[in-house]
């Protein structure tokens, strides 16, 4: 294994030895589902709405480059710097630019998760500016200086108790108090002040609307529309897949994404923002820049395959219902984006060599793709993925990182085997008769038989069985 | 960064012509289903609402300035900044007739957010706008903020009233894009708003006013 490469089993393995950990999650995830099976008991309606919200998506990719352009052209028109990033490099440069230009000290954020991708907060802190996140959940993990562990909810990965030593351990003025209203009513007195005071606000983009040049944000906090209002100049972030075609998009993705997330029927707040302060309005940034980012996504639009990925609406559902994330948390995968939707982005984005593990922590249960409210294939994909790992010449970055002489010459023999019914009567017949006396404590057993009991072979071959029956061999 | 722009889309149009996709048709129907007789709108709208702790006052086109008055004085408001070149405004300023109790100071939002800052922060407790209809399926608030009637009114206060007429109400989201011809004219803000500021971020448990207004009135006008 890369030496710089995460590695999903060992963090995994510390994961499940933190029943703290665990416990946080089973709670949270248990909920979450429950809510979210309450918002779709239609099941008449869900299906409907969840045909047009992927149908709405695929039009969108149907006509990306068109739809990309249109969106320049109308953002433009309505006042808003449109700026393009082949790479999170070009993306972190378009920003400080932005940033130097407005002489920024203090800089407020929305949720985003590109921004996340594009590691921003450490490249301004790098430059000298003060980057605060102003969704809760995101300052509480700023100022654990760990990373999100869901894309919806941040700090799903801690409970009240270790919150309020965090806060009282890092904010003046605390009380050790373990109280969610009383810390979050301190986290509002620290932000408003930073609100107030901050050069420039960022956020994430949730839909981008190509006809009337429009970034739409949901959230339920208000953080968002502060960093989008108050300060002076907004710089909003955004994947290239973000886009659709008309304002009537919005609303079948807006009906299922706070739905499938958390299980409310809309969040809070619905942001449209269609341009900076116009002469005569008393508020409202007086810049608004959005940056484009590719950073992999027209690679991932080559390939009518793995396109699919680009649907996804960033809903957080497939975390909450996969099994192994339920089970291990965000923090395992050591990724911008973890769970099912992350298994087969973030390999696709960073490549296979550092990610090819990635697409392996899945029982390919189908869990994730029963309730996406998009229908992104990502089991298929997964599957696509855990091939191209192995196989030299495919379509994603990287492809064949993963290959092994030893998994290779297996397969071929079990090809071989199969193949030849001499060979298969004789490998058949060998494991009924000696495959038990195998330890458990064999390389390839050891990984399984640690958590699981030694699986045993009949006696008898089914193609005994069948005999014995009857029933001729072919 | 002209270079990074053309290099993405050409080879976006590339791939996608080398691999065109034909998406299903948008079958909005799902949606458009979704209706509620006249008289079922507004209180479904208020029990979404109140379920997230939105708070409802009744009143007429005579009475509103009064209704108002009297709430904000009985909870103890200090100050209301509002719009005042609106019609609303205008009203208001004219039905602030005096109470029993006193009211809260009005003030007026009529320069730039700059220059109002500290106050709007600090010092001011509540902030008055208008609607532009409600709706019925989600228990949604539509505001559109104008010139006259600035976005943060309705974001930097505690507490944020808002004016909703009861034969303003649409179905869905969908249904009031359509209606009110949204895709025309797109406004540099539009909200829409399902209760008072919250988070659940911190063990899932629910709490209101992390940000924005902790507080939401909805003050309907009835015809």
């Amino acid at each position: 294994m890369d030496g710089n490469a995460p590695d999903f089993a060992a963090a995994s393995r510390a994961a499940l030895a933190d029943p703290e950990l665990r416990g946080n999650f089973r709670r949270a995830m248990d909920g979450l589902m429950s809510k979210r099976a309450a918002q779709f008991a239609d099941t008449g309606e869900w299906t409907g709405v969840r045909a047009l919200a992927a149908a709405v998506r695929l039009r969108a990719l149907s006509k990306l480059p068109e739809l990309l352009e249109k969106l320049e052209e109308t953002c433009t028109r309505n006042g808003i710097t449109v700026h393009w990033a082949a790479t999170t490099d070009d993306a972190n440069a378009i920003a400080l630019d932005i940033l130097h230009k407005a002489n920024a000290k203090l800089v407020v954020k929305g949720k985003s998760m590109v921004t996340e991708e594009m590691h921003l907060n450490a490249v301004l802190e790098q430059d000298g500016i003060e980057v605060l996140e102003s969704d809760l959940g995101e300052y509480i993990v700023q100022m654990d200086g760990t990373m999100p562990s869901h894309i919806i909810m941040p700090a799903i990965h801690l409970n009240t108790r270790q919150i309020a030593h965090l806060f009282k351990r890092k904010l003046k003025d605390a009380e050790s108090r373990e109280d969610a209203a009383y810390l979050t009513d301190l986290a509002r007195r620290v932000l408003r002040a930073k609100f107030e005071a901050a050069d420039v606000g960022m956020s994430g983009v949730n839909a981008a609307v190509a006809e009337t040049g429009t970034l739409c944000l949901i959230e339920n906090e208000g953080n968002g529309r502060m960093c989008t209002t108050v300060p002076p100049v907004h710089i909003a972030f955004m994947g290239l897949e973000k886009v659709v075609e008309r304002l009537e998009d919005v609303p079948p993705v807006i009906s299922l994404l706070p739905r499938s997330a958390t299980g409310q029927p809309i969040t809070t707040y619905v942001n449209m923002i269609s341009g900076p302060r116009k002469d005569g309005e008393k508020d409202g940034p007086r810049e608004v820049h959005l940056v484009i980012l590719d950073n992999g996504r027209s690679g991932i639009y080559a390939d009518p395959e793995l396109r699919d990925t680009l649907r996804c609406i960033r809903c957080g559902a497939c975390m909450n219902h996969c099994p192994v994330y339920t089970k291990v948390g965000g923090h395992a995968y050591e990724a911008p984006y973890p769970g099912p939707i992350g298994k087969i982005l973030v390999p696709q984005i960073e490549g296979l060599a550092k990610r090819g593990a990635m697409p392996h922590a899945c029982t390919m249960c189908n869990a994730c793709v029963e309730i996406c409210p998009v229908k992104i294939p990502i089991v298929e994909i997964m599957g696509r993925l855990r091939v191209e790992a192995v196989r030299p010449g495919g379509a994603v970055k990287d492809g064949g990182a993963k290959a092994s002489r030893t998994e290779s010459m297996v397969w071929s023999g079990w090809a071989a085997m199969n193949a030849s019914p001499t060979a298969y009567r004789l490998a058949t017949a060998a494991m009924s008769k000696l495959g038990n006396a195998a330890p458990s404590s064999l390389p390839v057993l050891k990984e399984w038989t640690n958590v699981r009991t030694k699986p045993r072979f009949a006696g008898r071959t089914l193609h005994d069985l069948a005999r014995a029956k009857g029933i001729p061999d072919v | 960064m002209s270079d990074a722009r053309n290099s993405i889309l050409a080879k976006l149009r590339a791939t996608r012509d080398a691999h065109p996709l034909t998406p299903p048709a948008s079958d909005f129907t799902p949606i458009e289903a979704k209706v509620w007789p006249e008289e079922e709108r507004l209180p479904r709208i208020r029990r979404l609402m109140e379920a997230v702790h939105t708070e409802f006052l009744d009143a007429t086109e005579a009475d509103w300035p009064a209704v108002l008055r009297g709430f904000l004085a009985r909870e103890g408001v200090g100050s209301l900044l509002y719009a005042p070149a609106t019609e609303a405004g205008k009203r208001l300023v004219e039905g602030w007739e005096k109470g029993p109790l006193p009211a809260p100071t009005l003030i007026p939002y009529d320069r730039p957010l700059e220059d109002l800052k500290p106050r709007l922060f600090n010092a001011i407790d509540a902030g008055l706008t208008t609607t532009r209809g409600a709706i019925a399926e989600t228990g949604s608030l539509i505001l559109w903020p104008t010139a006259e009637e600035p976005r943060s009114l309705s974001l930097i206060p505690h507490i944020h009233v808002a004016l909703l007429r009861a034969d303003m109400l649409h179905d869905t989201f969908l249904q009031a894009v359509r209606a009110q011809g949204w895709a025309q004219a797109m406004p540099t803000n539009v909200l829409l708003v399902s209760g008072p500021s919250k988070t659940a971020d911190i063990e899932q448990t629910l709490a209101y006013g992390v940000h924005g207004p902790k507080r939401l009135i909805v003050l309907v006008i009835h015809p």
